[in-house]
């Protein structure tokens, strides 16, 4: 009973690539829920990508800046009255709209980045953990629970007081962070899949190391990657907007969203509130659509979980 | 279980020393302090006299020893800006986070637990997936913004609640705490709030799942054919099986509540801890940032130390599979 289950699972898993993601989409597409949040994630991503064609004025331009234009509220109307502010302006005069749709720039770039190179990173050392087992793996697997011990945040902030600010630090420590429940979840995939018989014919081949690893193993580790990689950009997203949000992330010149967040906290308690509150709409929007998407995905790759959902 | 528990405790010693080495090193690479400390006209002499006086002259590797040996004998050091030890300074705000914490773990648990049986009990109902999507947008909402919009609701439009500092505190037990003055109270709702809404969404998601895994189960059948009623068999027997873990999982979090109470202390001027690693980050208060670490560090590995040893007596399996490998 419980082999037919598994190999039934294997077969719904492990057939190509291409299926694996025909799967997903087809699986997302099947919930409404989880197909407007996808839209809504994938508007936000588009803002974020076209934001220097669309956004009504460019915040870091400070030629078009008007100091007498700072903290007016949503809807006012500029002096010559070419351009209202919809979402209202900063301290500095800027226009909260084309400063969210910039500052979604960094905040997106950042946690993606961050969150790519945690998974190849993480991928390659939980891999090669799980294949080569012996002192490898335990130094690796030791490092991983000292990470996990400690709370992201946490971690995330002494690395950033050591290096220092800028983007590429952030991105650093939120890596250095995050590499650690890759290189889990992908050890413990493939701690199951090395046992499988086409492993051990790709051995007996005279395959090298690294074309098994990296050609047969990984593919075929990829669904729960998948699930925790889509949840960890969230974190990582939300973890920038923190560590900015503390003073310590990304640089003024670069404001995400969290930067745009904490320039309004003062401000908020003489109740000036669009500058806080606008761009913390958006990123809650962006993080709650991911996470509501890869909710999704979990289902779909778990499918007990499916059967559960569904009747 | 002897052999467990001191391969255990020799384990988190060994963690211990690693990461007082990495801090070490780490902190150490933090710019010099004694530029901050020193007004910029101070002579060369004032400057060495500094270093000496510091004890930044020596060696990295002798520093460390020194500090570890002091360390031992529980003196972390004393604060380059505030000139008390940095001991004291962190025990002396501790009060004030953990209260937070632990009002925060209050809410987790009668907010979390109710809400997540009841979303359990009827599982894909409009009531269940209005919760549990509740709680991803509760896992979603980055904290430090939700306590700006907490602030701004009730501290800003609404006037309800104080937005900063701890307010009148009085003593219970000898304990100095803000629970017990109504002030008190008042100024710590928002920031407790604050701090347990992703573990109320946590705890939620936990209970449902447990849920969902206890109620198929034969003793929950049989308590049926018995003609026990309904509210009976998931308030009595099923409640009782299913605290265990969530109980386990909740204590483990405690640990992470003091680490988020950064974030939070900040935005509400909480004097706990929190806002003392922020503000000695700052002004680069070398001695504090490591004695506050290795202080959260030493208690993270205690809280996982101890429920290693929990987990072990309740389920033997576990302590000889470690024993064995």
């Amino acid at each position: 009973m419980s082999e037919s289950l598994a190999t039934e699972h294997t077969a719904t898993y492990h057939e190509t690539d291409d299926t694996l993601s025909r799967q997903i989409v087809r699986g997302v597409l099947n919930s409404k829920e989880a197909t407007f949040w996808l839209t809504v994630g994938l508007i936000i991503l588009s803002i974020a990508l076209l934001a220097p064609w669309i956004a009504p004025q460019d915040p870091y331009d400070l030629m078009v800046l008007d100091i007498m234009d700072s903290r007016m509220p949503p809807g006012t109307k500029n002096f010559d009255e070419s351009l209202t502010y919809w979402l209202g302006t900063d301290g500095q005069g800027r226009d909260m709209l084309s400063a969210i749709m910039y500052g979604l720039r960094t905040s997106i770039s950042v946690g993606v980045m961050a969150g790519v190179i945690a998974l190849i990173l993480g991928m390659i050392l939980g891999l090669t953990g799980s294949y080569f087992g012996g002192w490898v793996d335990a130094l690796i697997m030791r490092t991983v629970d000292l990470m996990l011990g400690f709370p992201t945040i946490l971690v995330a902030l002494i690395l950033l007081s050591v290096l220092g600010q800028g983007v590429d630090k952030v991105i650093m420590a939120l890596v250095a962070v995050q590499w650690a429940n890759y290189a889990r979840v992908v050890r413990s995939a493939a701690l199951v899949e090395r046992e499988k018989e086409y492993i051990e014919a790709a051995t007996c081949l005279g395959l090298g190391h690294w074309r098994i690893l990296f050609k047969h193993l990984l593919p075929n580790c990829l669904p729960p990657v998948i699930v925790i990689g889509t949840v960890q950009v969230a974190h990582a997203i939300s973890a920038e907007a923190t560590l900015s949000f503390l003073g310590l992330g990304v640089p003024i010149t670069e404001p995400s969203l969290g930067l745009l967040i904490a320039n309004g906290y003062q401000l908020l308690l003489s109740g000036m509130y669009w500058i806080s509150f606008f761009p913390g709409v958006v990123l809650l929007l962006t993080i709650f659509s991911i996470n509501i998407v890869g909710d999704r995905i979990r289902e779909i790759l778990n499918p007990r979980l499916l059967q559960e959902g569904e009747n | 279980m002897t052999v467990f528990i001191v391969r255990r405790l020799m384990q988190s010693v060994l963690v211990v020393l690693v990461v007082s080495m990495i801090l070490f090193a780490g902190i150490f690479a933090i710019g010099n302090p004694v530029d901050i400390l020193l007004p910029p006209d101070a002579t060369q002499e004032d400057r060495e006299e500094a270093i000496q006086a510091l004890g930044l002259d020596k060696p990295l590797l002798i520093q460390y020893g020194l500090f570890l040996a002091n360390a031992v004998r529980g003196d972390l050091g004393t604060s380059f800006v505030h000139n008390v030890p940095s001991m004291q300074l962190i025990l002396h705000r501790m009060n004030a986070t953990l209260e937070l914490a632990l009002l925060a773990l209050i809410f987790a648990v009668f907010i979390g637990i109710p809400l997540g049986m009841l979303s359990g009990a009827h599982p894909n109902t409009l009531l269940d997936r209005t919760l549990m999507t509740g709680s991803i947008f509760g896992f979603s909402i980055p904290n430090f913004w939700q306590g700006l919009m907490l602030i701004m609701v009730f501290s800003v439009f609404l006037r309800w609640l104080p937005s900063t500092g701890r307010g009148e505190t009085g003593t219970i037990l000898g304990i100095e705490t803000s629970l017990a003055t109504w002030d008190g109270i008042q100024h710590m709702i928002m920031p407790a709030l604050n701090l347990s809404l992703y573990k109320i969404s946590m705890v939620m998601r936990l209970t449902r799942a447990s849920m969902r895994e206890t109620l198929p189960m034969d003793f929950v059948k049989f308590a049926r054919a018995k003609g026990l009623t309904g509210r009976r068999i998931i308030f009595v027997h099923v409640l009782k099986n299913i605290m265990l873990p969530i109980i386990t999982v909740i204590g483990m979090e405690l640990g992470s509540l003091i680490a988020f109470g950064v974030v939070t202390e900040t935005i509400f001027a909480w004097p706990g801890m929190g806002k003392l690693l922020i503000d000695s980050i700052n002004v680069l208060d070398r001695p504090v940032i490591v004695a506050w670490l290795m202080i959260v560090v030493l208690l993270f590995i205690s809280i996982n130390l101890l429920v290693d040893i929990i987990y072990s007596v309740l389920d033997p399996r576990i302590r000889l599979s470690d024993v064995k490998s």
